[in-house]
């Protein structure tokens, strides 16, 4: 069986971690895949710049769940700026190089979607759509 | 006699497991055909023998050239039985000729006046007409589907009205593979007066159209989906309705006579056909017509339904599978696409990939017939007369693994 969909992206996808919405006052952000029409709303209340909560709805394919739920379990204190830190070490992940040190260790499940181009979006979607959370609330 | 499915996947390099190391049960048809070899000898043979740019010059490659281009817009004209080789319009491909159409007939219209397409359409038969809605205060309006995934032909008297001067829909489904009845919708254009253009991607590839005997106004095809090379299609219009239409994209060879102040426009085909052509490609479309038409059609429609009912009884029989189109034979074409509860078409699309097994996930570019049957994609296989029963086989053993994976 694939290695893209080892074990642990399964569990990762199956746990849903901030699987939900949370209730007002919230700022979200929806964002779809064009290729397969995936979506992602992510949902934030933020304690100053940094997220006290987050709940996210994906309906998509495992590999953007699982990388849903990984964002969920790092959302407490998160900032804008640490968020686009780790979706640079997801492109690198994505490109075949190393995520370098300090990032979630959770990303190396995504790994192996290096070799699979069409599904690089599958991972970012979340990532990308928790940034147009941010700036939602940062516009609001 | 019985279809040799064996001598026509010899004709198909590419289908030759040893090119790739792998098994390869390539069931994407849909979004692309292979290319027999007779096509690529066609293709090959005019760049390397016949390669230069048509009417234009006058040395001998020239001339070579332009008469395989001429020839190749004489092989569409017979493909479709054309009134004559002026109807056909070379395009980059079916979106270029619908959206040809939808820039040049559109031209014609007034604000007010109504297009209507289908829920069933590919998105290439849908976005044009909201860009001209846009452009010229034209009303779209769309023809629902039944639960079978077929056009709702009860709902044609209230969506086609008096204002309608188009109907746009697909001939075959690229979802459900359900074909359209044209003739009951050519009846209720020709009612209140309108044209009707037919999305002809899907049906080219099975056999040579008549369209003279479907009536209609209009039919667009691709090349890549009929077995040919990608970057052509054809645009097939009524002689007397090109000649109203004014061009879509103005440049060389399209004109009669250009001064500083203005310009006059040549005659179709060739006012719509600015620039220079996609002249191989074009050869190579009319060489993937004739290697079609010398296929038994028959034959080779008995072989894809066979198939297709192979395919439909081993989904009927997998718990947790939704088929999202006709379950029957009736009226449909090798064209299916499945919902599995649990399971995301791109994730299933990707575990089959494991086993050689190429299909197609997502919403194929048919966003509004994914919502009208409740799912943001679907997963599909689209056969081809050089499928065989090992394919169909590989795959329903493949998708059985990968449910029990993905839903367990």
């Amino acid at each position: 069986m694939s290695d893209l969909y080892q074990t642990d992206l399964l569990r990762m996808a199956a746990a849903a971690d901030g699987a939900g919405r949370l209730d007002e006052p919230r700022v979200s952000a929806t964002l779809d895949n064009p290729l397969c029409g995936d979506r992602v709303t992510m949902d934030i209340r933020l304690d100053g710049d940094r997220v006290a909560a987050l709940a996210h709805e994906t309906k998509a394919c495992v590999v953007c769940q699982a990388a849903s739920a990984v964002i969920a379990r790092h959302a407490g204190g998160l900032t804008a700026e640490a968020l686009a830190a780790e979706l640079g070490a997801v492109d690198a992940l994505l490109k075949g190089e190393a995520a370098g040190a300090g990032h979630w260790a959770e990303l190396d499940v995504f790994r192996p979607v290096a070799r699979v181009k069409s599904r690089h979006a599958c991972v970012r979607l979340p990532f990308r759509a928790l940034e147009a959370a941010f700036k939602a609330a940062k516009a609001s | 006699m019985a279809f040799d499915v064996a001598a026509i996947r010899a004709q198909f390099p590419i289908l030759d497991p040893a090119a790739h190391g792998r098994p390869l049960h390539y069931l994407d048809n849909g979004a692309t055909a292979q290319m027999p070899q007779a096509v690529l000898d066609a293709v090959i043979r005019h760049e390397t023998r016949h390669r230069a740019n048509v009417k234009r010059s006058v040395h001998f490659l020239a001339e070579a050239a332009t008469e395989a281009y001429d020839q190749a817009r004489d092989a569409m004209a017979a493909y479709v039985n054309a009134a004559g080789a002026d109807e056909i319009v070379f395009t980059s491909g079916c979106t270029a000729a619908i959206n040809l159409v939808a820039h040049s007939f559109g031209a014609l219209l007034k604000p007010g006046d109504e297009v209507v397409f289908s829920t069933l359409e590919h998105h290439s038969n849908i976005v044009p007409w909201h860009m001209l809605a846009k452009r010229a205060g034209v009303v779209v309006k769309a023809i629902p589907v039944t639960a079978e995934g077929r056009l709702d032909l009860a709902a044609l008297p209230k969506v086609i009205g008096p204002r309608c001067k188009l109907v746009a829909v697909t001939h075959v489904s690229n979802v459900t593979g359900a074909e359209t009845d044209v003739a009951a919708l050519v009846a209720a254009a020709r009612a209140v007066g309108a044209k009707v253009l037919l999305d002809g991607a899907q049906r080219a590839p099975h056999g040579p159209i008549d369209v003279a005997a479907l009536g209609v106004d209009f039919y667009a095809f691709s090349g890549h989906k009929m077995f040919g090379p990608n970057g052509i299609g054809v645009l097939w219009g009524r002689g007397e309705l090109l000649a109203r239409m004014p061009p879509f994209l103005g440049g060389g060879e399209m004109i009669t006579r250009v001064t500083l102040e203005e310009t006059s426009f040549a005659e179709p085909p060739r006012r719509f056909e600015a620039g220079t052509p996609p002249i191989a490609q074009a050869v190579g479309m009319a060489a993937a017509a004739r290697w079609i038409e010398s296929v038994d059609q028959e034959a080779a429609h008995a072989h894809l339904q066979k198939l297709t009912a192979r395919l439909l009884d081993g989904l009927d029989g997998m718990k947790k599978v939704r088929v999202i189109g006709p379950t029957g034979l009736q009226a449909r074409f090798p064209v299916v696409s499945f919902a599995v509860e649990g399971a995301h078409p791109h994730d299933i699309c990707q575990m089959l990939d494991e086993d050689g097994v190429a299909l197609r996930g997502g919403h194929h570019c048919a966003q509004p017939l994914m919502a009208a049957f409740g799912v943001t994609g679907t997963t599909r296989a689209s056969l081809a007369l050089y499928n065989d029963a090992g394919d169909i086989d590989a795959l329903l053993a493949g998708l059985d693994r990968t449910i029990r994976r993905l839903t367990a």
